[in-house]
């Protein structure tokens, strides 16, 4: 149901309601973009149909790639019908050989981690740059602010150098502790907090709670959708991060889903029909969860994407 | 009154306030070795955040730029101070030119598809036309794909012989094209996935601006006899104006780090024609073992990324108010 909302409920809509009464509004402003022409209103159609059908193309040929035999897949000549028909032989190959599935669970063990550990820190952070008073304050929130402009491929070769120092190459701490660091979100939910009422806080400071307190009954609770939104893009982030854990594991029990689907190539050579099935696994995952959370998760990008505006 | 009943409400089962170190209430200090006011509990909730961000930012960030001063490798042989040696070779490194120059160009061409195309996307799909849910989809999926799938995916589309674009040109009776192998073509190829797969993220992010532009503005528009274009050209798009500025500042630094797709395409070839500054260090330093000339290299890459980004802060309008 909240699936089928025609539009991702603006940023800063807090609950449900309110964004789909905006919705409809925009609505209202799509159609005075357009006018109420028929002519207009077909050609816009029409080309929604092709770009669309142009972008599904790639996903859909790799799943007709996939449902055919090798031999079919690498034949030029009946490159739309295979001859030996259909199967789903290359699916039972490439999952008793169990690599995608260890890939996804190694994937998603360090997506979670990664996603709790920096919503968690991230949003003491946030909560002590909004709601407290200490010395330097001001100045760390300045240079964590500037910190943001760092890109993260710069640390790739000190990090390397540090995890070999720890001890620590090819586990999955040191996949996950570069990847927790993440002062954008920092600054996301500083910003998130300093817009929630004071007075609400107040009445409990009066009744004596201390910062912790307020902090988990109160700011908490009424920043869920920001910590979703935030939480969803890390998530989403981390799950598809090829490069670190490209470099830090060389282990293939290790490998998350983005770096052990790199080896797939090499390892079936020219079976295209094992290749894509393989690839129509690895993007399964967050297709199904895209699906069933459309609308949370186009907020949570329009929303972390712009930095919370 | 409100605040005690959130308070009721969302404390878990087992209640109160745990005694995590951020607990600490401030006046009655339960670290009374220390001075009053010595950890503040303000610092105390900053200090995981600072604690990681001094161990994983700052110090790497210091100890980078150590690194490309000295002439460590991968092995930890070496580490011996070379001054400014690093950085005199990088300056003079052809082969570190040549890789700069196909960043920036990678980022000029998937930069001006990346934000044209998204535009339009949203426009057309804010025009509130049946089938919302089908285009979103159609448009956004491919961004949640791992960099691993895309690749996959993309190298059995430019097969040369087997490949669907190539299937494609020939039921067309056109010629094929070497979409990976041709020094020409390989980072337009580089650049047309790369435009498949991120299109999506800038497209929502042109949706969400979409829907906050106000309705009057277009009704007032019509009233004045504005037609549908006209509506377009001089309501829309300058309530786009900012956004605008913003997708591309963000567009243009993402560009600029591009690595993942090209190594797993082409891993910077044919004979080195798409490989970006970021595959040059990691090749130098992964690969050459040269840990220290690498960081020199990483350094002048993010001054380029510094001085594009204070040069577009210039073109970026400012928020009204």
């Amino acid at each position: 149901m909240a699936v089928q909302t025609g539009f991702p409920a603006p940023a800063g809509a807090r609950s449900a309601a309110p964004g789909r009464r905006r919705a409809e509004a925009g609505r209202g402003g799509g159609r005075l973009i357009i006018g109420e022409s028929r002519l207009a209103r077909r050609l816009a159609l029409g080309a929604l149909a092709v770009m669309s059908l142009a972008w599904l193309l790639p996903l859909l040929w790799a799943v007709v790639t996939s449902f055919k035999t090798d031999a079919d897949a690498s034949s030029a000549d009946h490159w739309v019908l295979p001859p030996e028909g259909w199967t789903a032989t290359s699916y039972r190959t490439v999952l008793e050989q169990g690599d995608v599935l260890l890939w996804m669970f190694n994937s998603l063990v360090i997506a979670a981690a990664v996603t709790v550990i920096t919503l968690v820190v991230s949003a003491m952070a946030g909560y002590a740059f909004s709601r407290t008073v200490f010395k330097g304050r001001k100045q760390l929130f300045a240079v964590t602010v500037a910190s943001i402009l760092v890109p993260g491929q710069l640390l790739i070769v000190p990090w390397f150098q540090q995890m070999l120092t720890l001890g620590l190459v090819d586990t999955y701490a040191a996949v996950i502790l570069p990847q927790v660091v993440a002062p954008i979100m920092v600054y996301i939910l500083k910003k998130f907090f300093d817009g929630i009422p004071r007075e609400l806080e107040e009445a409990a400071r009066i009744d004596g709670a201390g910062h912790w307190r307020v902090f988990r009954s109160i700011v908490l609770p009424l920043s869920r959708p920001m910590l979703a939104a935030v939480g969803i893009f890390v998530f989403i982030g981390a799950w598809n991060n090829f490069l670190w854990p490209f470099i830090v594991t060389s282990d293939p029990s290790l490998m998350t889903l983005p770096v052990g689907l790199t080896s797939v190539k090499n390892a079936y050579g020219v079976q295209y029909a094992q290749t894509m099935a393989s690839a129509v696994l690895g993007a399964l995952p967050l297709l199904v969860v895209f699906m069933l959370f459309q609308r949370h998760i186009v907020k949570s990008v329009a929303t972390t994407g712009l930095g919370g505006q | 009154m409100t605040a005690t009943s959130t308070t009721n409400a969302t404390t878990p089962p087992g209640g109160g306030a745990p005694p995590e170190p951020g607990g600490v209430v401030p006046r009655r200090s339960p670290i009374r070795l220390l001075p009053p006011g010595f950890l503040p509990p303000g610092l105390l909730f900053a200090l995981p955040f600072l604690l990681l961000f001094a161990a994983f930012l700052v110090w790497p960030l210091v100890q980078g730029l150590w690194m490309s001063f000295t002439d460590i490798a991968l092995t930890g042989r070496g580490g011996d101070f070379v001054g400014t040696a690093n950085y005199a070779e990088a300056l003079a490194d052809a082969e570190m030119w040549r890789t700069v120059g196909h960043t920036l160009l990678f980022t000029l061409i998937s930069t001006v598809p990346l934000v044209v195309v998204a535009l339009v996307m949203a426009l057309l799909v804010y025009t509130g036309l049946p089938g919302q849910w089908v285009w979103r989809l159609a448009f956004f999926a491919p961004y949640l794909l791992p960099v691993g799938v895309v690749a996959l995916l993309w190298l059995w589309l430019y097969q040369p012989d087997l490949g669907l674009w190539n299937q494609l040109l020939t039921a067309l009776g056109l010629d094929r094209v070497d979409w990976l192998s041709d020094q020409s073509v390989a980072l337009w190829s580089i650049a047309l996935t790369t435009l498949w797969w991120t299109v999506g993220f800038n497209f929502l992010l042109f949706l969400a601006a979409l829907q906050a532009v106000p309705d009057h503005l277009y009704e007032a528009a019509a009233i004045d006899g504005a037609g549908a274009w006209r509506r377009l050209w001089s309501v829309t798009l300058p309530q786009l104006r900012r956004i605008t500025g913003v997708v591309t500042v963000l567009q243009v630094l993402a560009s600029l780090k591009v690595f993942d797709q090209v190594y797993l395409l082409t891993k910077g070839g044919p004979n080195g024609a798409t490989r970006p500054v970021l595959e040059y260090m990691y090749d130098v330093g992964f690969t050459g073992y040269r840990l220290g000339y690498a960081s020199a290299i990483s350094y002048v890459f993010f001054a380029i990324v510094i001085a594009v980004s204070v040069a577009q802060l210039a073109f970026v309008p400012r928020k009204e108010s």
